[in-house]
């Protein structure tokens, strides 16, 4: 554990948690300029996002009366734990000390942790639209959550770690297309979707009333504690991103903090980003939002997916 | 020399519970008696069964002793070893909480009608029927204790006996807990005769055939998990739990279901010894299901007490796949995983002792202040009881299993547990526990909406009824029972290294062998297999979070307009919401509801009431009455329609049936 401890590897966990911050915006930025292209929209410049975002944390912030101390308590913790989450998952370089720290149940715990307080938060003021935002997010995350947890630990059960910098090392040393991974692959972007309130399960540009899930828990939020609260949404989307980019397709991903090995895994990951946003906005574009109690049957869809890579990983594939 | 410090420990721990009991008597003229002299000794009993659990776990050998009474030929032996402590530990730790709680608790119920002697008086009997059965080193001892501990738990169940619906429930109790209580003996049966005694150290040397194993444990299992509340066993205990006072709520949920697993343990990994996989297949399988319709069936109560007693069938469920990985690991060889499980359920046993204490702690200061279990009916409860709701708080992120409390650890354990199942080598096995992982998985995201339910319906929003309105902070006593528990499970969530150090001595002195691996990289690590197989740090986890906002603050400070206006609600520039307007409970379990219907007995209608105004119907009914006690209570009733054929009313036909049985008899011992 020690060799983890030491002041370089630190230093580039640190700077990789801020390059997820000053990332994160920018991918929404990148899905919503092709979106509007896509609908023959010029749409506004990438860094329109990371504008909002500055003008909201230095706006005064305005909280309901009846809000308690939960409600201001809650964009802090959101944001800081959904952070954390994001700094476990390796993004340039593989070998971090933060993913020895937590591991990928850790990770999912700390996404529900983030989860728990939005919901709360949602609740907190005793309107009918946050309610129902709990309520729906709530039950969206209890399919996804599992799925999550099974398509991740199909690949710890092939790479007999739940420590992601391991399952990465794993899959850098004997990369080789296994219906389990694709299996794992498939529920896992399902569940992406699902958890970062992308179409068809939720549309994050919506503010009609009834078909919200994660906007109608934001509603009460101004200012600093929105900004806060969409920028947390914003890592957990890249977080989700290079999760899928660096686990199924590593290549390019520093193993060491070698300069020149750094600039090649910045440049790979940001690659494979600007393509998944491109997939995705191009997927927002055909796909229409579902009624709420057509997402079960999706999230469904990505739980059978994970749990059949999981079981043709433990019944095909233990022993090669 | 420290062995019998820790027995003698014990021994004043059970002394004093009883003289809690005998003092009680008192209360019939002085009822203050309870409040001042009861509860206390209640909590000191508490105080010296946790030392002396403590002071056994960390010993490396049993302790014995014989005890002045028992039968002529079976003089009651008591035994401390590490397992006996780990659950005095369990015992101690919550009652302490409940000694300090009581106090303030009893006190509404001094004007009352309800007897408050009979409250002290079974409270102290009933701990120290549990301490007894931890303790208890032979069959005879063992059942005694436990049959103290479950009449008296019935007296505390049926306390307030005016209403109808709590002597019912009473009465289901009683009935359960003396069948559950008949398959135990018989089990202990089965191991009697083969050891040739009913002491434990006799059954342990028992030469069983892997057949009559199999029935011990079957026996066992039924007998133990009857009162630990799995399904389909568990209809008595949401009906049960909720209707005691609540600080004995807390001790029911938190502490007697673990002395059902502790019978459990004993039984099976001990007294067995040699134990076979395919038990451990049954287990995963009752545990997961136990675990999944329990968070269901928590999910969609309205009443507070009873979704927590649902929520124990739940955990009950964890624990039992727990040991259900350890049986099926221990079975096929691989004693190192066994031991992971093992521990692990371990965890969750104290964790769940801790988490569902506090609650029903909380539960109860909720009714005390507001004289409501319905969520229905409250709101807002954390700007009125800003203690209670930030205790409350803590105690539904642990039991939702979320970072960095104490939930976690143990659900993050039984997950590395369960991982390790490519190690197997029979196919059906590495199939199954990535299954029973999964329905675990689903477990503790559904555990995390229930519980935000509850906290969001009872603590945030605004009051939905004028007394909830008008609650009040509770007294000092109470805040603290909930408060140490409450810091309790943020310690234990945050050193895990360090408690399953403590814990280790339990696998070292049962299967041999401890969990070195867990703590081989100091305190900061968790490492239960290997650092590049799994590791987690809970303390570096906490220190980045703080870390992290500490980062996000001060940037923060610098620009942004600190200030903070308060305004109306948003709400889509709707009218001003009201009360009325808020999602209920029952509003908010309703998309689980409709995704998971079929394993429910819902009841919906929507009629218009006289006044023309609309009026929803909604019943929510147990599958497991349907499924499995209507068949039972038909098939005894038809039986004793045959039986009743015998009573004819005349005598000697009643001498002429006894002559054959005693004929029949004679004749089969021959």
């Amino acid at each position: 554990m020690d060799h983890l401890l030491t002041a370089v590897a630190w230093g580039a966990a640190l700077l990789q948690a801020l390059l997820y911050a000053a990332l994160a915006p920018l991918l929404i930025g990148w899905i919503r300029k092709l979106k509007a292209l896509l609908q023959n929209r010029r749409g506004a410049p990438v860094l329109q996002t990371w504008r909002d975002l500055r003008k909201l944390l230095v706006k005064e912030a305005r909280v309901a009366h009846a809000a308690s101390p939960l409600f201001r308590a809650a964009p802090y913790i959101v944001f800081v734990t959904t952070w954390l989450a994001a700094a476990t998952v390796p993004l340039v370089a593989v070998s971090l000390p933060t993913a020895a720290i937590a591991d990928i149940i850790v990770l999912v715990g700390l996404l529900a942790l983030a989860r728990f307080f939005l919901a709360l938060a949602g609740m907190d003021i005793g309107t009918a639209f946050g309610g129902m935002g709990a309520s729906r997010e709530m039950l969206v995350s209890a399919l996804a959550e599992p799925a999550m947890l099974m398509a991740v630990f199909t690949l710890a059960m092939s790479a007999h770690s739940t420590n992601l910098a391991s399952v990465i090392d794993y899959q850098l040393g004997t990369f080789a297309l296994r219906p389990s991974y694709l299996f794992a692959l498939g529920g896992l972007i399902l569940v992406a979707i699902a958890e970062t309130g992308r179409i068809p399960v939720d549309n994050p540009a919506t503010h009609l009333e009834l078909t919200m899930i994660h906007e109608a828990m934001l509603l009460e939020y101004s200012g600093r504690h929105l900004a806060l609260m969409e920028w947390a949404a914003q890592i957990k989307l890249l977080l989700y991103g290079a999760l899928i980019a660096n686990i199924f397709f590593p290549w390019g991903i520093a193993r060491s903090f070698a300069p020149a090995a750094l600039g090649i895994g910045l440049a790979a990951v940001v690659l494979k980003l600007l393509v998944l946003g491109a997939a995705l906005a191009l997927v927002e574009t055909v796909l229409a939002k579902m009624r709420l109690f057509r997402a079960p049957e999706f999230l469904n869809l990505a739980l059978l997916l994970a749990l059949l890579g999981l079981l043709s990983q433990v019944i095909l594939e233990v022993g090669t | 020399m420290n062995a019998h410090v820790a027995l003698s420990l014990a021994a004043l721990a059970v002394l004093l519970a009883l003289l809690s009991s005998v003092v009680s008597v008192f209360a019939v003229r002085a009822p203050y008696i309870v409040r001042t002299l009861v509860m206390p000794l209640f909590g000191l009993a508490g105080l010296a069964a946790l030392a002396a659990g403590l002071v056994a776990l960390l010993q490396d050998s049993a302790a014995t002793a014989t005890l002045p009474m028992g039968l002529p030929w079976l003089p009651s032996r008591v035994r401390l070893d590490a397992l006996s402590g780990f659950f005095l530990g369990v015992i101690g730790v919550v009652s302490i909480a409940v000694g300090l709680y009581g106090p303030a608790y009893v006190r509404g119920f001094e004007h009352g009608r309800d007897s408050l002697t009979a409250l002290g008086a079974f409270a102290g009997l009933f701990l120290a029927g549990m301490l007894m059965v931890v303790l208890a080193d032979d069959a005879f001892l063992f059942m005694v204790s436990w049959e103290v501990m479950s009449l008296s738990s019935y007296f505390l169940v049926a306390f307030q006996h005016e209403n109808a619906a709590n002597r019912r429930a009473a009465f289901l109790y009683l009935l359960m807990a003396h069948i559950g209580g008949l398959a135990i003996l018989l089990g202990y049966g089965v191991l009697a005769s083969f050891g040739g005694g009913f002491a434990f150290e006799a059954m342990r040397a028992a030469p069983l055939s892997p057949g009559w194993a199999s029935v011990a444990f079957v026996l066992a299992f039924i007998g133990f998990g009857m009162k630990a509340g799995l399904v389909p066993l568990h209809a008595w205990l949401p009906e049960a739990h909720p209707v005691a006072p609540s600080h004995i709520s807390a001790l029911m949920s938190g502490v007697m279901l673990k002395v059902a697993v502790y019978g459990f343990i004993r039984f099976v990994f001990d007294l067995i010894g040699d134990v076979q996989w395919q038990w451990g297949v049954a287990v995963l399988v009752i545990g997961g299901v136990s675990a999944l319709t329990g968070v269901l069936a928590a999910l969609l109560q309205t009443d507070l007490k009873r979704l927590l007693a649902y929520s124990s069938v739940e955990n009950l469920g964890i624990i039992f796949i727990g040991l259900g990985l350890a049986l099926v690991f221990l079975g096929t060889g691989h004693a190192p995983l066994g031991t992971l499980a093992f521990v692990a359920a371990l965890y969750h046993v104290l964790n769940h002792a801790l988490f569902k204490g506090l609650l029903f702690l909380g539960a109860g200061a909720i009714l005390h202040s507001t004289h409501e279990r319905d969520l229905e009916q409250m709101g807002g409860l954390l700007r009125r009881m800003p203690w209670t709701g930030l205790f409350f708080l803590l105690g539904c992120i642990s039991i939702s299993a979320l970072p960095p409390f104490n939930g976690f650890v143990s659900e993050w354990l039984t997950f590395q547990a369960a991982l390790q199942a490519w190690q197997l080598e029979s196919g059906v096995l590495r199939s199954l526990i990535p299954i029973v992982s999964a329905v675990l998985a689903l477990t503790g995201a559904l555990v995390a909406a229930t519980f935000v339910k509850v906290y969001g319906v009872a603590f945030l929003g605004q009051a939905r009824s004028r007394h909830v309105r008008r609650a009040r902070q509770v007294p000092f006593g109470m805040r603290a029972g909930q408060g140490w528990l409450a810091g309790l499970c943020l310690l234990f969530g945050v050193l895990p290294t360090a408690v399953i150090g403590v814990i280790d001595g339990v696998p070292r002195q049962l299967l041999g062998a401890g969990l070195p691996q867990a703590a081989a990289h100091g305190w900061l690590w968790l490492t239960p297999v290997s650092p590049a197989a799994a590791s987690y740090s809970a303390p570096l986890v906490v220190v980045l979070l703080a870390l992290l906002a500490a980062l996000a603050l001060w940037s923060l400070r610098r620009g942004a307009v600190q200030r903070v206006r308060r305004c109306d609600a948003w709400d889509c520039g709707f009218a001003q919401p009201t009360p009325r307007m808020q999602y209920t409970a029952t509003a908010f379990a309703q998309p689980i509801r409709q995704v998971f219907a079929l394993l429910f007995h819902i009841e919906e209608s929507v009629g218009q009431r006289e006044d023309g105004a609309l009026r929803y119907q909604l019943n929510i009914g147990d599958r497991s009455w349907g499924l499995f006690y209507a068949p039972v209570m038909r098939a005894v009733e038809s039986a004793s329609r045959r039986v009743v054929r015998l009573q004819s009313g005349n005598v000697r036909v009643y001498l002429g049936w006894t002559l054959a049985t005693l004929v029949v008899l004679l004749w089969i011992i021959s």
